[in-house]
């Protein structure tokens, strides 16, 4: 097997697991102090996209577009939260699906009105652009590098605040136990805005910074909603380090999978059989991989402390 | 008829006549177009029934239920594909198909509760979804045409006849309300609904709920798959985009907008929500701008669904 | 233990050495209990002492760390708690725990199917079925709610919900009943109804009674263990708790401890 290919589909799936561990993050934070379950964070992801691609194109300059695309999730993010969600704590999971499944058609339909049906590219900075040798004769686009890099950032900024802060604290008191958080004068609703927006600009980073490679489109958010869903149920809801464990895992053998799964086969199929199955099966790779730890652990990887 | 001065049940049985006569009555107006809709509704008020059986007397969020329509669906498919057009066949491996996968599936994500659920039923069909996307040699997402519908071999009786592809999913639909009735009622569907209500106790007097859940699991998930095969027959037509998360999402939906755990709900649910969905599609290309809201503000404000809205206020109580 | 000796065939239940232990908490900490064929054996103990958590850990709710349970002498620690049920161990809850939406008749024909076996029967409507119906009128009628059957459980009122919740157990045709505070929330004349009741069902069923209410616990028990952070502190008759003097230290004081935190 080339050693080429297999660092750099390693790396490809090291960085497809850190956009869904950005996406994940902010899902088990939200998961897992405000026992919401929101579809809608998929267009969240969308939006980044959108609203930061418009931002990068209208002030040319990436680095620009991206920093200005922070405050304008956040904003956006707490909107969301104050005018829709608010209002959906108190009720059962069936109204989250539901009320959420709705702002998923609105943000969908808005962005199609927007920005039209084709999808916005985004252009690739150019200082970003090319690739790198990094080592054993193999060379890999430089902008891949950077995501995997703002991605660990990210993890370790997140880990900085939730352990290390007063927030995190409070952020921490609320995941295990939110009457415990009330009581101990945590301005809740506040709390929860705080949260909601910062998983809204976790998932805007993590559709602006994958726009350049794809491009922003319509449902974007969706595929990559239901594969944070699967991290999340790996991880262990409320998790962040069970969130980037499982998602490195889920990237990586994702991609590995779809790379090498029809290889791996020949081993004991006959051609045609193995280059026919192998893309079947590695699309339900992961989904395998999350039945088998369910069914070991049900509550994921890293379960939530003090839920029995 | 004391029933029908109940404006839910006066409107569920509107629905039905509507269902019995369309076939003639709009051709007779000038909209023959309402015969296709009207059977498309009622193949998804089959599939939104199957639903209520789990989600409405079970509590069982299931998000990923229309993965059963496709695999209902994919079988017809699959083996007019291979040229086996015979009913007798296709009916039967598809019901299999979705009673094996429906206990797998059911096996694992009943080991959960609560979000777990939601979330694993919808990754489950997912891979189901990404699956059929991925086989190419059955057209991948374009999906594969059905040239022929499922043959029963029976002199007089043929599928090919609008006519009686209409009444004959009109049969299927009173049969499985009829069938649904029966469960619900039963002693299994007691366990069911008790366990909704309160699972821990329905285990502290002696009954392992487990694998009751399974069962009405792989019953909701058969039905379903009835619908499925029905859909491929009306439509003749399959694609991975009739297991797609959101169709999951529409059946909720349609369960809600109807009224959970009500014997027609699912039905009257099916009916509001795609005759909503084809009027607003008339008006604007971007319906959804409005449908979306329209579903939030359901959900905040209209939870009983018509069931609730349309009875009288001392019934709700 | 200062207990009369038992032979062994007069032991209904025996608790030997349970251990549970809630993250740094030990609910239940190396407790061993013994409960006589036929008595009521009330657990009392203040606020937090692991009452419920040992109700739990008898029934099959809660997985035990270390320690057995044995049931008519059949260790029953590892089984489920529906099997336990069927074994003859029936519990009530704290948290009145009926299926709100079901009339009082309906919640007593789940158990009364229940253990006439498997439940796997999807086509004859139970509304009609003697089989249940008779037998669950029944119990109905042994706890008095005889005239509120065909009444939605969630419209009764507490003490019914509570004589309900009595009446659920006792349909699943026990020989133990597992009673956690079934007095808990009731007004005077009810908790006497109550108290009625459970003498009424002495010497048809072995009780294990969790209890705050003292007159009642000093009405009904034959014997007594007091727990305090999850450990028996003393077992023995109503007469002996009442003049132990480590009860009188312990739990007493904890009792005067507890009101006067109630009051400041």
């Amino acid at each position: 097997m080339d050693y080429v290919l297999l660092v750099e589909q390693f790396l490809n799936g090291f960085q497809l697991g850190i956009i869904l561990f950005l996406m994940a993050a902010g899902l088990t934070l939200v998961f897992g102090i405000m026992d919401l379950v929101n579809l809608a964070h998929g267009s969240l992801f969308m939006i980044g996209a959108f609203v930061g691609g418009t931002l990068v194109i209208v002030t040319d300059s990436f680095l620009l577009g991206f920093l200005l695309m922070i405050p304008a999730m956040l904003v956006i993010g707490i909107a969301v939260e104050l005018v829709a969600l608010r209002t959906l704590y108190p009720r059962d999971h069936l109204d989250h699906v539901l009320a959420t499944f709705g702002l998923i058609l609105f943000f969908n339909e808005a962005t199609r009105l927007t920005w039209g049906p084709e999808g916005l590219i985004v252009p690739l900075p150019a200082f970003l652009d090319g690739s790198v040798a990094i080592g054993l004769g193999i060379t890999y686009p430089v902008y891949r590098l950077v995501i995997i890099a703002l991605g660990l950032a990210v993890a370790f900024g997140l880990w900085v605040l939730v352990a290390r802060t007063r927030i995190g604290m409070l952020i921490r008191a609320g995941a295990s136990n939110r009457t415990m958080a009330g009581a101990l004068g945590v301005n809740i609703p506040v709390l929860f805005s705080i949260v909601f927006g910062i998983g809204a600009v976790l998932a805007g980073v993590a559709g602006l910074i994958i726009t350049p490679i794809t491009q922003a489109a319509i449902g974007m958010g969706e595929d990559v909603l239901i594969l944070a869903f699967v991290v999340i149920v790996i991880g262990g809801i409320g998790s962040i380090r069970g969130a980037f464990i499982a998602a490195i895992l889920t990237g990586v053998i994702d991609t590995m999978g779809r790379s090498f799964l029809d290889v791996f086969l020949l081993l004991f199929l006959p051609e045609n059989a193995a280059e026919s199955a192998g893309p079947a099966l590695s699309s339900m790779l992961i989904y395998v991989l999350m039945a088998a730890i369910l069914f070991f652990r049900p509550q994921g990887l890293f379960p939530p402390r003090g839920a029995g | 008829m004391t029933a029908l001065r109940n404006p839910a049940n006066a409107f569920t049985a509107i629905v039905l006549v509507l269902f019995a006569i369309v076939p003639f009555a709009a051709p007779a107006i000038g909209e023959p177009f309402y015969v296709i809709v009207f059977a498309r509704i009622m193949v998804w008020a089959i599939a939104a029934v199957s639903l209520n059986l789990i989600m409405g007397y079970g509590g069982l969020i299931s998000f990923g239920h229309a993965v059963y329509l496709g695999i209902g669906g994919y079988t017809v498919g699959i083996l007019a594909f291979h040229g086996i057009n015979s009913a007798w066949v296709q009916w039967p491996v598809a019901i299999g198909l979705c009673a094996a996968i429906s206990a797998v599936f059911g096996a694992i994500s009943l080991r959960t509760r609560g979000v777990y659920f939601i979330m694993i039923t919808l990754a489950l069909a997912q891979m189901i979804f990404f699956l059929s996307v991925s086989a190419e040699y059955y057209g991948s997402d374009d999906g594969l045409n059905i040239f022929q519908r499922s043959d029963f071999g029976v002199p007089g009786f043929s599928l090919e006849d609008n006519l009686t592809m209409y009444y004959t999913i009109l049969a299927l639909l009173l049969g499985c309300v009829f069938v649904s009735w029966r469960l619900v009622n039963s002693r299994f569907g007691a366990v069911i609904r008790a366990a909704k209500s309160n699972n821990t106790r329905v285990l502290a007097v002696g009954v392992s709920t487990f694998r009751y859940r399974l069962t009405a699991f792989v019953f909701a998930g058969v039905m379903c798959g009835i619908a499925g095969l029905l859909q491929a027959n009306l439509e003749r037509f399959v694609s991975p985009d009739m297991m797609n998360w959101p169709r999951s999402g529409e059946l909720i939906f349609m369960v809600v907008l109807g009224g959970m755990s009500t014997l027609f709900g699912p039905v009257t649910g099916a009916f509001v929500f795609l005759m909503l969905s084809e009027i607003l599609a008339g008006i604007t290309i971007h319906w959804h701008i409005i449908f979306g809201p329209f579903l939030v503000l359901v959900v905040l404000f209209a939870r009983g669904g018509i069931a609730g809205l349309l009875s009288p206020r001392s019934a709700r109580e | 233990m200062n207990s009369a000796p038992h032979t062994r065939g007069d032991i209904a239940l025996s608790v030997d050495r349970l251990r549970k232990a809630f993250g740094g908490l030990t609910a239940t900490d190396d407790l061993s209990l013994e409960v006589a064929r036929g008595e009521i054996h009330a657990v009392i103990g203040p606020n937090g002492a692991g009452k419920t958590t040992l109700v739990n850990l008898l029934s099959g709710l809660t997985r035990p760390d270390a320690g057995r349970v044995l049931f008519a002498g059949r260790d029953i620690t590892r089984l489920a708690a529906p099997a336990r049920v069927r074994a003859g161990l029936a519990r009530s809850f704290q948290i009145t725990s009926v299926f709100r939406d079901f009339t009082a008749l309906e919640n007593i024909m789940l158990p009364v199917q229940a253990r006439q076996g498997h439940s796997f029967r999807f086509w004859r409507p139970i509304a009609g079925d003697g089989s249940l119906r008779g037998p669950a009128m029944e119990i109905l009628a042994r706890v008095g709610l005889a005239g509120r059957a065909d009444i939605v459980a969630g419209n009764l009122a507490h003490g019914e919900q509570r004589q309900l919740e009595i009446a659920v157990a006792l349909a699943t045709a026990p020989a133990f009943l597992l009673l956690d505070e079934p007095i808990a929330g009731m007004g005077l004349e009810e908790s006497q109804g109550m108290v009625a009741l459970l003498q009424a069902l002495k010497g048809d069923f072995t009780m294990l009674l969790i209890e705050h209410d003292m007159d009642a616990v000093f009405a009904l028990a034959d014997r007594i263990t007091v727990l305090v952070y999850g450990k028996a502190i003393a077992t023995g008759t109503p007469e002996q708790i009442r003049n132990d003097p480590a009860v009188q230290a312990a739990y007493l004081g904890e009792e005067a401890r507890d009101m006067a935190g109630e009051g400041a």
